[in-house]
């Protein structure tokens, strides 16, 4: 197993105060996600990496790890996409124009997009997998002589489950080959219908030269990475982000650990290689 | 101009089997064209013909009488568009419409049965690769049966 590589940098005290941002703008992705931008009240702009996340807090309802989801090159607004599912999201998601966010980080392991210069590179993401992705994507595109082919593998539940749907003939403009299937859908629906495993057959990659970045449902990443290593992709190019009970965001508290690892600070991407042992331990 | 034995030997159902074979194969397969909206199968009619895409998408459908139309999975360059041809009673579960124009190769299914009943090397070889087939399908409908997109993904 390749040897993981957290980060050891300390963290300043700073990191568990809370700065106060005003939502700016405010777009519905799906009928219960949305996008937030964000500018802060005080202090400057958040400088972040992309995969990297925050907690991010409507204020009396608890904080929730939320991944960054604006451009790495543009971090005057931080950019988050939310799905209200819980207490501390619905919070955040009845948040409007000119109310504040509070925010804590940025945190964790970016997505090592620069460490993948010269290979083809696969984003593959499920459901909510693609708000986290969408920072390395556009530092990918804004790069775009740097890399092989860039092919996006999307998934959703629904048509109308798809978020950032308005960007992707933008990306594809770009030069990233977009792919992007759903569960289910209506006769109204012409694009792919199937499991997003079923994309990367479509994709016609070629192994030696590719990496992926991958993001969603935990079971949607076991079954989509299985596919990428069938056809010879290796691990230990293939990066995952993944989800624990993220609190402190620090590395302090433990409720995030996956194995010997903690997930907000030695994660949330990991190298598949690094992590596979500990995902086939249906205990932790 | 390509013969049916070329155009379906870079399909991956028929991949590594012998020329001989994919000659045999080929004496049940004709050219076909349909246009956008076409239906290839439909639900309850005898499975007689079943399909390699060439070039086009098709579309899987069932009908609910409250729901409509639902489209189950689409089907692009390369994939078999139905497999009720090769078990009793011989009738299609559900519909197969072309989104869009399509070439195809139209097996006739009687005959492609009978010569595996013949030659039952040549039955077992295509055995093997259409249950390979089928166990991928049955593991994507699995998966999407799970409807993992139900909950928050990382970190959200």
């Amino acid at each position: 197993m390749d040897v993981l590589l957290p980060r050891r940098e300390d963290t300043p005290p700073e990191a568990m105060l809370p700065r106060v941002f005003e939502v700016v703008s405010k777009r519905q992705e799906t009928p219960d996600t949305w996008t937030f931008e964000l500018e802060p009240g005080a202090g400057g702009s958040l400088a972040f990496a992309p995969g990297q996340f925050t907690m991010l807090s409507a204020g009396g309802a608890g904080e929730v790890p939320i991944s960054i989801s604006g451009d790495p090159d543009r971090p005057q607004r931080l950019v988050h996409t939310v799905r209200a599912v819980g207490l501390a999201t619905q919070a955040i998601c009845r948040v409007v124009v000119g109310e504040q966010l509070w925010v804590r980080g940025p945190f964790g392991r970016a997505w090592p997009v620069e460490d993948l210069e010269g290979a083809d590179v696969v984003v593959a993401a499920g459901g909510l997998g693609l708000p986290p992705l969408r920072p390395a994507l556009l530092r990918l595109l804004s790069r775009r002589e740097r890399y092989g082919r860039l092919v996006l593998l999307y998934g959703a539940r629904t048509p109308d489950q798809l978020v950032f749907a308005e960007q992707h003939a933008d990306w594809s403009g770009e030069g990233l080959e977009v792919l992007v299937t759903v569960d289910a859908a209506g006769p109204e629906w012409l694009g792919h219908v199937g499991v997003v495993t079923r994309l990367i057959n479509r994709a016609g990659l070629s192994a030696d030269r590719c990496a992926a970045l991958v993001c969603g449902p935990e079971v949607m990443m076991r079954f989509l990475v299985a596919g990428l290593l069938e056809r010879g992709v290796r691990a230990g190019r293939v990066y995952a982000s993944m989800e624990r009970n993220m609190q402190c965001g620090i590395g302090h508290c433990g409720h995030c650990q996956l194995g010997p690892t903690l997930v907000c600070r030695d994660g949330p991407v990991y190298r598949w290689s690094e992590i596979a042992p500990w995902l086939a331990i249906r205990e932790l | 101009m390509q013969t049916i034995d070329e155009l379906i030997a870079g399909a991956q159902v028929f991949a590594g089997l012998s020329s001989l074979q994919l000659q045999i194969i080929a004496a049940c397969g004709r050219n076909q064209r349909l246009e956008a909206g076409e239906l290839l199968l439909r639900e309850g009619d005898p499975a007689d013909t079943f399909f390699l895409i060439r070039h086009g998408t098709v579309a899987l459908e069932l009908h609910a009488p409250d729901r409509g139309r639902l489209r189950i999975e689409t089907l692009h360059d390369g994939d078999v568009v139905g497999w009720s041809w090769l078990f009793e009673p011989y009738r299609w579960q559900m519909d197969a419409r072309a989104l869009e124009p399509c070439r195809l190769i139209a097996f006739d299914a009687a005959c492609l049965r009978g010569k595996a009943e013949d030659d039952h090397e040549l039955g077992y070889q295509l055995m093997r690769r259409f249950a390979a087939n089928l166990l991928g399908t049955l593991q994507a409908t699995r998966f999407q049966l799970l409807d993992v997109y139900g909950r928050a993904a990382t970190p959200a």
